[in-house]
């Protein structure tokens, strides 16, 4: 499967020497920024690997979530990838279904399921579809693909914890895209939220600016995100995306609200990789073997820099993501897109 | 510029974009809707050229099947595309009560049909549409087999009728099986090859399978199959159908569809109707696709030429068992 893609250096995963030390499921383990960083870069080398293998897929926009992945698996959600179907975890859905790859990636790093199992992304015969399948995948709480279900997804997943009792105790976080927020659907799921007054739901999106056709602005401007939420009645922040510290404190704080909250997470696509960042042309098209390579380069490199920094004692459990924005951020390029 | 027909393996989604650039030189009031998969359903051609006709909606396919709607009623001439999946499934209502309900001339490109869509799985493969689009009242169906039909089904789509229209295209590059651009659609039902022994009735992409099939039924097994290349499958223009049967006394349907509501469907309701022979069906059962590559999809659901001579094998044991002569003389439409 891999003797064609010479070019390419080691296209399999690896487990991770630094995995996340946790404290059991109901109480997740508190990995700084530094931490999350690194696993941000393991998850995005492991798509490009897997897209690389695929020959298929959608990479620039599995790396546009990783940061936000990251913060959400190894930090946020409370789950417990011994026990998938634990009745009082967080759930994560992903909206944007087609960037399958970042949350295989973490799902696989985490354990619910080996991690020889990328590998066969969109295979015949193997469990990892081209779009996220709740029947296939461990982990995965809806099929996702069709862009703009998600959210209505989530709202039913929402009233159901209600009805169990356990609006207090799960969240539901949902990631979206561009695309997403396109789709009319989107917003019947944002009004019927504020409506039924839904307290456990956060919806993240991936405000990277391009999408199949050319940019959003060019293809259908969907203007202020944030604005739209907030006025459909729900707590509405804007981040940056890549700024570690601010995805957690963000994702964080959307749990103790009175209201839905959304997250509009200002992104770049394809980030990570330089040659591709916020450049249209890339969406839905595997790497080439020369672009997987340099693409790994890079990323590799990175992962050897944050993995270097954290063993000089960063390995801080309970640090508090605002301390850690001092500390943390060693990516020189983590500027705030326009 | 004179169409040039292709003999390189090529989808038949290409045909329609260059088509579609076609059309719009020579009408002004052909206009193109997109949702966000332009470069994909090759629309982008008519945008580049047109850019003041082409409205790319995004992701948002609901509204774009009710603008197309809009746009029809105010005396344009709409063609949307999208994947098959958004455009049938996804806006299914909006297609059926602005379009279909309102008898307006909007085509609907609809392409990516089929489990040969790929990798992207069974959210994005599209098996049902042809049941949905012929179940949806005044709503035409056409599926070419190759390019050079597709060209053609896409010209002939502006003169054809003012009803609507949905056009399934497909992704991958697929062999060709008219030599030239045709003169015309014909009714929609071509005999491609002719056989006495058995009838293989085919649409889209599984027509250049079952001349294969036919091929290496004459060679292994000394069977004559006739080769039926059905287009337009709705209206199905039963006549030609209806003489094939009626000499072979046995079929099979070849469709990258469900078996309900398909090719087969609408085949055994002609049949059944006018002259009953036992005919077999190749196509997907009751079961969703799976990710791979287009290849590895239509094999794992035995969309084959292997697979139609394989069930064209058992029809014809079992054809002299259930056969019987003709009912009726040749002109039953
Ligand atoms: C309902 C629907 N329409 C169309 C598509 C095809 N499609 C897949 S991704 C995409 C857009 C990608 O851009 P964006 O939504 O911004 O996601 P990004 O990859 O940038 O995060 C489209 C149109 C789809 N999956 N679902
Ligand atoms: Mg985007």
């Amino acid at each position: 499967m891999t003797a064609n893609l010479a070019p390419v250096s080691h296209l399999r995963p690896v487990p991770d020497p630094q995995p996340p030390s946790r404290k059991g499921a109901g109480e997740p383990a508190r990995p700084s920024v530094a931490e999350l960083e690194r696993w941000a870069t393991l998850l995005r080398i492991d798509c490009v690997r897997m897209l690389a293998v695929a020959k298929s897929g959608h990479l620039d926009s599995s790396l546009s979530a990783a940061d936000i992945v990251a913060a959400l698996y190894y930090r946020v959600l409370r789950h417990d990838p011994a026990a998938p179907e634990w009745p009082d975890r967080d759930r994560f859905v992903l909206c944007k279904g087609h960037a399958a790859p970042i949350q295989y990636a973490a799902l696989a790093h985490l354990g619910y399921f080996p991690l020889e199992d990328l590998m066969g992304l969109r295979q015949i015969g193997a469990q990892l579809q081209g779009h996220p399948d709740m029947n296939r995948t461990s982990g995965v709480e809806v099929s996702t693909g069709s862009l703009g279900q998600g959210l209505s997804m989530c709202l039913g997943i929402c009233l159901a914890l209600r009805l169990d009792g356990l609006a207090e105790t799960a969240q539901v976080f949902g990631v979206l895209s561009d695309g997403d927020c396109q789709e009319g659907q989107t917003w019947e799921a944002a009004t019927a939220a504020a409506h039924f007054g839904i307290t456990n739901l956060t919806a993240v999106v991936d405000y990277n600016h391009l999408q199949t056709d050319g940019t959003t602005e060019e293809v259908m401007d969907t203007g202020d995100v944030r604005a739209k939420f907030e006025a459909f009645g729900w707590d509405a922040v804007e981040i940056h995306g890549h700024d570690m510290a601010a995805v957690v404190e963000a994702l964080e704080r959307s749990r103790a609200l009175d209201r839905p909250a959304a997250i509009v997470c200002q992104t770049t696509k394809g980030k990570g990789v330089s040659a591709m960042e916020g450049r249209f042309g890339f969406h839905g098209k595997p790497p080439s073997p020369e672009l997987a390579a340099e693409a790994l380069a890079e990323l590799e490199a990175r992962l050897e820099r944050q993995t270097g920094s954290l063993g000089a004692g960063a390995r801080e459990a309970g640090a508090d993501p605002a301390d850690a924005l001092e500390t943390g951020a060693d990516d020189p390029d983590s500027d705030p897109p326009e | 510029m004179a169409a040039e027909a292709k003999t390189e393996p090529i989808a038949t989604r290409q045909a329609y974009g260059a088509a579609l650039v076609e059309l719009g030189e020579a009408h002004e009031e052909v206009v193109a809707l997109d949702a966000d998969l332009a470069v994909s359903t090759q629309s982008i051609k008519f945008g580049k050229r047109f850019p003041e006709r082409f409205f790319n909606c995004g992701a948002a396919e609901a509204n774009m099947m009710s603008m197309a709607c809009g746009l029809a009623a105010t005396g344009k001439v709409p063609y949307c595309s999208t994947f098959a999946i958004f455009a049938a499934g996804r806006a299914y209502d909006q297609v059926r009560l602005g379009i279909a309900h309102n008898e307006l001339k909007v085509r609907i490109g609809a392409s990516h049909g089929g489990v040969s869509l790929g990798e992207d799985g069974a959210s994005h493969q599209m098996i049902e549409d042809i049941a949905l689009m012929r179940a949806m009242p005044r709503m035409q169906v056409v599926v070419p087999a190759d390019y050079n039909q597709a060209y053609r089904a896409v010209i002939d789509s502006f003169e054809a009728n003012d009803e609507p229209m949905y056009l399934r295209l497909g992704r991958p590059a697929t062999p060709i099986v008219y030599k030239e651009i045709p003169e015309t659609l014909a009714g929609g039902v071509d005999v491609l090859r002719e056989g006495k022994d058995i009838t293989l009735i085919a649409t889209g992409h599984m027509v250049w399978r079952a001349v294969e099939a036919a091929e290496s039924l004459e060679r292994e097994d000394g069977v004559e199959a006739e080769v039926l290349n059905v287009s337009v499958l709705k209206p199905i223009q039963s006549g030609p159908v209806l003489e094939s049967v009626s000499k072979t006394g046995v079929a099979v349907t070849a469709e990258e569809h469900r078996v309900v509501g398909g090719l087969a469907d609408a085949v055994r309701q002609v049949a059944a109707e006018q002259h009953p022979v036992p005919i077999f069906a190749v196509g997907m059962g009751d079961e969703f696709g799976v990710s791979g590559t287009a290849e590895a999809c239509m094999e794992h659901f035995g969309l084959t030429a292997s697979g139609i001579a394989d069930r064209a094998r058992e029809a014809l044991l079992l054809k002299p068992i259930v056969s019987r002569p003709p009912l009726f003389g040749p002109e039953w439409t």
